[in-house]
């Protein structure tokens, strides 16, 4: 074990091998429960009005009446031949995620950028001022993000502080000229064609669901920060930045605040997946057509398919994030290994 | 316990040392809590909020027995419907009342015993189940024995229940099971153990080759007396702190799926439903989400301060560092001046 590329390959290899089981489960155990928990799913889809004999032609047409392990060979089957099935009203669900997915990843990483612009300083001041008022302010600001329930603040955010600054917010992303551009970010694809007015609004209609997102997991960022600088600020290159004269602003943010970023990179990646869990509200809320409002659909319209696919990316993408983060760690600190 | 500890010191002196350190172990938390302020509100807080829910259970149950009919403990009926709609916060209703005329501040209150009973129940069972199974797949994890098989098993099982979101899993789970509070709980219950495992195993991995344990094998003692009385009581601290910290992060969760709709029933009062039913009601009549919301937020924000700072005081090394830092602030200077001689 080394640092070489070779190594990192194998490395990669092997946690990409580790995914496999992991995903199995994850279908295993989402399918048992849409499967089993739920007593007469065609009931619900064919509507209050339905009668008999459409409900057992349904029951029929989507293989319900088979055995369980029938269904879920039929369904793995399918899944591995990349039909990932449609949802009880037709819709393949492969495209409907593929198209919602690029507006959750805009709005992750729009989030992820607030947490780093403002939850790193916040945590620099924290460490600098350990024990006295700064600190504490600091502290109650992140754990006040950390009480506050997703919900809560994309509810007040959307209803209440946005109209009150003129910001688009509910519903209003759809009315954006949607851009056909190769990322399917609005931002992004704006600012390829030019369009820096399409990408300033695009912005606009981001800045609120994101910060609702941010503003929740703003803590993590500051207390990663706030605990490595801790370790940081006593050591002797520290020391000696300062008596070379330094200004404090280039000792705190150049000298000391790259050697405790390492930590706080990591865990920028393992936060993917709260954040995630956190666009399924967010999403509902702003009425943003990512893949968090999907999932929410899917899974209170007992789209089973829908339902079964979101959890396969999520897991997927909460596993690829904390793999990344592990290459940046890696990367960032040169005693680390591949193993 | 006591039958094989024919080494301690006689019983009235032991119970005597025992109550010296317990002094102590006050007297230190007391200094702790004085030095930490946002410790000491959440501490205060936690004690606040924990007599009221026990009150409100309490009080209507025990007038029931002794008066032979309920008497509540809230100022009004929280479901009790009357015919002041929307008002603002008064003295007769501290928090106004909702859309039907109900004071907010009963419902707040009503809903606090569920809320809190679920924070500490759901996050209690996982605590058990998962810190067992992390004891388990920790402590006995040799390869090629019974155990170490267990333990691959455990940990697999582990890594696919934290590989998603545990909210999403626990919305497809509330949403096949069907809305009510039981299916929700359980919801929470199936997906929260997962962290405690990975917590306990790591902890237990790090502990086993600690210098004490080798010694005390070497010395002898069975497996299951380190296993009890070395490792596990070095899992105490972490886990209570992760399990105090926790329990607000079950409350939010627990009232996440009520507020999307498929958690507790309309008429249980639950401040994640209230913050639901009354979203539309923001700009007309604020305090009603505002009211449910700065309940969460309190009970949460209590939590987390008092958990943050529970990793002090239960931590000797940081314990004694914060005391000692207490003392010139603390102390008059007389006795500062003595301690130091």
């Amino acid at each position: 074990m080394g640092r070489n590329k070779s190594d990192l390959i194998v490395f990669v290899g092997k946690r990409l091998v580790q995914l496999l089981p992991v995903v199995l489960g994850v279908i295993v155990i989402t399918f048992f429960f849409t499967h089993v928990a739920v007593q007469n799913p065609c009931a619900i889809w064919a509507g209050p009005h339905a009668t008999q004999d459409q409900i057992q032609a349904c029951i029929v047409r989507f293989g319900l009446d088979r055995p369980l392990p029938e269904q879920f060979w039929r369904y793995m089957a399918n899944l591995l031949s990349g039909d990932w099935g449609a949802s009880p009203r037709g819709v393949p669900v492969l495209l409907s995620i593929s198209s919602a997915f690029p507006a959750t990843l805009e709005l992750v990483l729009a989030a992820l950028l607030i947490m780093v612009a403002i939850g790193i300083p916040l945590g620099v001041v924290a460490a600098n001022g350990a024990g006295r008022w700064a600190d504490h302010l600091v502290r109650t600001f992140y754990l006040s993000g950390w009480a506050t329930p997703t919900y809560l603040g994309g509810v007040v955010l959307a209803i209440a502080i946005g109209p009150a600054l003129g910001l688009p917010t509910k519903g209003d992303f759809t009315s954006t000229p949607p851009f056909n551009g190769p990322t399917h970010m609005s931002v992004l694809d704006a600012l390829l064609h030019l369009n820096f007015a399409a990408a300033g609004d695009a912005v606009l209609h981001l800045i609120l669901p994101a910060s609702a997102l941010a503003f929740l997991n703003l803590g993590i960022a500051t207390r990663m920060t706030r605990t490595s600088m801790l370790e940081v600020l006593p050591l002797d290159f520290v020391k000696t930045a300062r008596m070379k004269g330094l200004s404090e602003f280039l000792v705190l943010y150049k000298h000391a605040l790259r050697n405790s970023l390492i930590s706080t990179t990591t865990i920028l990646g393992i936060t993917a997946g709260v954040l995630l869990s956190g666009t399924v509200v967010i999403e509902n809320i702003f009425q943003w057509p990512g893949i968090g409002a999907y999932a929410f659909d899917a899974i209170t319209g007992y789209n089973f398919n829908g339902t079964i696919a979101v959890v396969i990316v999520f897991a997927i993408v909460v596993v690829m994030s904390n793999l990344i983060s592990d290459i940046l760690y890696g990367i960032l600190d040169p005693r680390v290994e591949w193993r | 316990m006591a039958t094989n500890e024919s080494a301690s010191p006689p019983p009235s002196k032991r119970s005597k040392t025992r109550a010296t350190a317990l002094r102590e172990l006050l007297r230190g938390l007391f200094r702790i809590l004085r030095a930490n302020p946002l410790t000491l509100i959440g501490f205060i807080l936690v004690v606040i909020i924990s007599v009221t829910a026990t009150l409100v259970v309490l009080v209507p149950a025990v007038t029931q027995v002794v008066l032979g009919h309920p008497v509540l403990f809230t100022p009004y009926d929280p479901n009790g419907l009357s015919t002041a709609y929307g008002q603002a916060p008064s003295g007769s209703h501290w928090l106004g009342t909702d859309n039907l005329g109900r004071d907010m501040f009963s419902r707040i209150l009503a809903a606090l015993p569920l809320d809190l009973a679920i924070g500490f129940g759901i996050a209690g069972f996982a605590l058990l189940v998962g810190s067992g199974l992390g004891l388990v797949a920790g402590y006995w994890d040799n390869p090629r024995t019974f155990g170490g098989v267990v333990s691959v098993i455990i940990m697999r099982v582990t890594d696919i229940f934290l590989a998603f979101p545990s909210l999403v899993l626990a919305l497809a789970i509330a949403a096949s099971l069907g809305r009510g509070t039981v299916p929700s709980m359980l919801a929470v219950l199936l997906t929260w153990w997962p962290y405690y495992v990975r917590l306990t195993r790591g902890e237990v991995l790090a502990i086993k080759h600690q210098p004490y344990v080798v010694a005390a094998r070497a010395a002898g003692t069975s497996e299951t007396r380190i296993l009890f009385r070395h490792v596990f009581r070095n899992l105490i601290e972490p886990l209570l702190v992760y399990y105090t910290l926790d329990i607000g992060t079950v409350i939010v969760t627990f009232s996440t799926i009520s507020f999307v709709g498929i958690g507790v029933p309309l008429d249980v009062p639950e401040w994640g439903t209230m913050v639901e039913s009354y979203e539309r009601f923001l700009l007309t009549l604020p305090w009603t989400v505002l009211s449910a919301g700065a309940a969460i937020f309190v009970t949460v924000l209590a939590f987390s301060l008092f958990g943050d700072g529970l990793r002090d005081i239960l931590d000797p090394r940081s314990r004694r560092a914060l005391v000692q830092a207490a003392i010139p602030s603390t102390l008059p200077a007389k006795a500062f001046v003595a301690a130091e001689a």
